[in-house]
């Protein structure tokens, strides 16, 4: 420990940049995020496991010819990234609630909304990564081929829809104490949307239904990916604030 | 911009250079529950306030709103001439925080945390300030492990450490000897004391009158939501602060 305590004498600076510091910030809780679940891997192993135990029950429990299998399969899909990612949000805010870092991060002197990309940003990192790894295993399993780009990109659609809104409900959910039981039931009823049209577009692309049928339903997701992004960022202050 | 402001940096239109912390008719309710009762409270440039008083008095929700984490129902609030929630951004720059709960992540190391609260706070050379704050507060040796295998003492100092970090102007500390063993109590009240002697502004709530009497400038009593009494280091001499309090929240009044 030092004596002449030279640590609280040295000035420190900040820069004067904004949006600079609303990125820093940003770029900071993604960080956190990762690196903190590099560490545990409670959050990704949790979500991953519930994944592949959805697939496999799905597997086992639905004896599919193979133009069944490539009926059910978008919504077998959904079903799977759905749940898993209902734990991996619950799981985000309560980490940050439970040990009282929330409050760390809002002290922090940027714009609250950093925040909020910041830990969807992180959850959707979260969720793509067991995208990533169940697909293929899906793909084993099912025997179907799902490594189609128009598939990729609404998964990519879908899951920023649902990130979007499920980090905003999941901000609210964990000032509760039922917490666990209360954000699938916020969230559900309000990411349906979603869900259809996900749940449509992956079929067209899957059966390779012409084009035109498909875009009503990407529209669909672009709009409410940018609707629930810009709600989110109008009100989280609200939300987390006592 | 520097963290190292001096008032005249800091005042705006709504505030007055002298006065750094300025709260009027301050009321918060929880549900049909009034927790402040219309506190007026004013602390000058570089005094050290002790905000005494017993528990459920209201002391951590009042220096919550402070801090900017809550909102009152009624009253004003003005920090450095930044009204509270508006300008509460402003605020928060100028603000170090200690609470109950230290605010750290389990599963970051020491030094990890303060790269983190660094960044946030947009401290230039945050690598280093952060070396030099784990010196400060003696874990440059741990400053690589995991903070979930610290202790509730070590994990306090660290939490000192975070809330010095950028060198605030104002330092909001909730009980913050709680947990901390004798050296590290010494630790922090060395801390403390160079904070104030370099004019920075502390408001501390505290249980322990003799460490209160110790460090601070000023004595505040908050009792059933309201400010009881309020008297200054010269007409409370450390002796006389037991009395002072208890007649305070008594409702015999103090030195006002």
């Amino acid at each position: 420990m030092k004596d002449d305590l030279q640590a609280l004498k040295r000035p420190v600076y900040a820069s004067q940049n904004s949006r600079f510091a609303y990125l820093r910030a940003l770029g900071a809780i993604v960080w956190k995020d990762l690196a903190a679940e590099l560490r545990s891997r409670e959050l990704l192993s949790a979500m991953l496991v519930f994944a592949l135990l959805v697939i496999l029950i799905f597997n086992f429990a639905l004896e599919l010819d193979a133009k069944a299998r490539a009926n059910v399969t978008s919504g077998v899909l959904w079903v799977t990234f759905a749940f898993a990612g209902t734990l991996g949000l619950n799981r985000s805010m309560s980490q940050e609630k439970d040990r009282g870092c929330l409050d760390g991060l809002l002290l922090a002197p940027v714009d609250r909304s950093a925040i909020y990309f910041g830990k969807a940003l992180g959850n959707l990192i979260f969720m793509m990564v067991v995208e990533i790894i169940v697909l293929p295993v899906y793909s084993a399993l099912y025997n179907i081929n799902l490594f189609h780009p128009g598939l990729i990109l609404v998964i990519l659609l879908g899951s920023i829809g649902y990130v979007a809104v499920g980090t905003l409900l999941a901000s609210m959910a964990v000032q509760t104490r039922t917490r666990d039981i209360l954000l699938p039931i916020l969230l559900f009823p309000v990411v349906i949307p979603v869900f259809i049209a996900a749940v449509k577009a992956s079929s067209g692309f899957l059966q390779s239904i012409p084009m035109d049928e498909i875009v009503p339903w990407l529209n669909l997701l672009i709009v409410y990916d940018v609707v629930f992004t810009a709600l989110a960022f109008m009100v989280f202050d609200y939300i987390v604030e006592e | 911009m520097s963290l190292s402001l001096s008032l005249e940096d800091l005042s705006s239109p709504a505030g007055q250079p002298s006065t750094i912390i300025e709260v009027r008719k301050l009321v918060k309710r929880f549900g049909l529950k009034t927790v402040l009762r219309g506190v007026d409270f004013r602390v000058q440039h570089g005094e050290f306030v002790a905000l005494l008083g017993p528990n459920g008095a209201g002391k951590t929700t009042f220096l919550r709103i402070l801090a900017s984490l809550s909102r009152p129902a009624l009253g004003e609030v003005l920090i450095a001439g930044y009204r509270l929630p508006v300008q509460a951004a402003s605020v928060r720059r100028i603000l170090g925080v200690v609470s109950h709960q230290p605010l750290l992540y389990g599963d970051l190391t020491a030094e990890e945390n303060l790269y983190f609260y660094g960044r946030m706070y947009g401290v230039e050379g945050f690598k280093g300030r952060a070396a030099e704050v784990l010196e400060l507060v003696g874990l440059t040796l741990r400053r690589r492990d995991l903070v979930r295998t610290f202790s509730r003492g070590m994990q306090q100092r660290l939490a000192i450490g975070r809330a010095v970090l950028h060198d605030p102007e104002v330092l909001l500390l909730d009980e913050p000897h709680t947990g901390l063993d004798q050296d590290a109590c010494a630790m922090l009240d060395r801390v403390l004391g160079e904070v104030a002697t370099r004019g920075r502004t502390v408001v501390m709530t505290s249980h322990d009158l003799a460490r209160a009497a110790d460090l601070a400038s000023r004595f505040d009593v908050l009792s059933r939501g309201v400010i009881v009494a309020s008297a200054g280091r010269a007409e409370v001499p450390p002796d006389q602060l037991l009395s002072f309090y208890r007649r305070a929240i008594n409702g015999k009044g103090g030195v006002a």
